[in-house]
């Protein structure tokens, strides 16, 4: 029988792979996104996880609507990004300081 | 056993699949393993006894998301951002971060705390239908969140469909109402015609 302990490490190692991409990325939006979705799914392996293990439903119903806003999130994200790379021609993470920010 | 020789198998490919995904140099391979990632994980969320998510992961999320980032990524990506590749300059701040983070969740997280003598899964039945406990979940108590998640999918149709339309610039396309203010003024020319013995001597 696996423990809910090894669920729970796999999935923080996820999040964390998925913080470092955040962090180290510095060329490419499309990447951060995918380190967004990385982050995600560690995040929903843990509800998966306790669902199981705590024998409540309530956890996948979550995970459902989390998959549904996620789905969501990507699509407009990657509109704003085709946008941004009609206005601009790059999509890299250092070349936006329109905002001045 | 088996099912531990399972579990660290398909563990073991999502961990490197995901290293590859924030490491790869060009964009493609990042999202290549990314749907790697996604399908050892659908396969460990079947052994979570989620079977239903686990293959809405893999249908909507590897057959509909990832597809959409493949063709962002097709569109977008030009040979410049390969020679870039600036991760340098953040990397021993982010190890440290990541081995702070990954150790003290792994502390946190130890079998004393989360061990099978604490807490124990379900014994399940043969006839267990995930599918279907779901189904009834959803639609009972939690009517009132899904038909809001359809609107939120509705917005996001609106907002994609509203950020990424173009006007017709190139595109041929029908005007309407200088067909209808068309009379025959301005459809029709008449010319003097040529002299048809000219154009004899022509030929």
């Amino acid at each position: 029988m696996i423990m809910l302990t090894e669920y729970l490490i796999l999935a923080a190692l996820l999040f964390g792979l998925g913080i470092a991409g955040v962090i180290i990325n510095r060329k490419n939006i499309i990447v951060l996104l995918m380190s967004i979705e990385l982050m995600l799914l560690a995040v929903n392996t843990n509800f998966v996880a306790f669902s199981y293990f705590l024998h409540n439903l309530a956890g996948q119903i979550f995970v459902f609507f989390i998959l549904t806003v996620a789905a969501a999130e990507a699509a407009i994200g990657l509109a704003i990004l085709v946008v941004l790379y009609r206005k601009r021609g790059s999509i890299e993470v250092e070349a936006m300081d329109r905002l001045r920010g | 056993m088996i099912l531990h020789l399972i579990f660290y198998a398909f563990a073991t490919i999502a961990v490197f699949s995901a290293l590859m995904v924030i490491t790869a140099r060009h964009p493609i391979r990042s999202v290549l393993s990314l749907v790697v990632t996604f399908f050892a994980m659908a396969s460990i969320w079947m052994l979570l006894h989620a079977e239903f998510l686990s293959l809405i992961l893999l249908l909507v999320y590897v057959g509909a998301v990832m597809t959409l980032f493949l063709f962002v990524v097709m569109m977008l990506a030009s040979e410049r951002e390969k020679e870039v590749g600036g991760f340098v300059r953040y990397w021993p701040f982010c190890i440290v971060s990541m081995i702070l983070l990954i150790g003290i969740v792994t502390l946190s997280l130890a079998p004393a705390y989360f061990g099978l003598t604490s807490i124990e899964p379900q014994a399940f039945l043969a006839n267990d239908s995930n599918t279907q406990q779901l189904g009834v979940l959803l639609y009972t108590d939690y009517a009132y969140p899904f038909e809001i998640a359809g609107v939120v999918l509705l917005a996001a149709i609106i907002a994609s469909i509203a950020l990424t339309h173009r006007p017709p610039h190139e595109r041929r396309s029908q005007r309407i109402s200088e067909q209808i203010a068309a009379n025959p003024a301005t459809r029709l020319r008449l010319v003097k015609s040529i002299q048809p013995s000219k154009q004899g001597e022509n030929k």
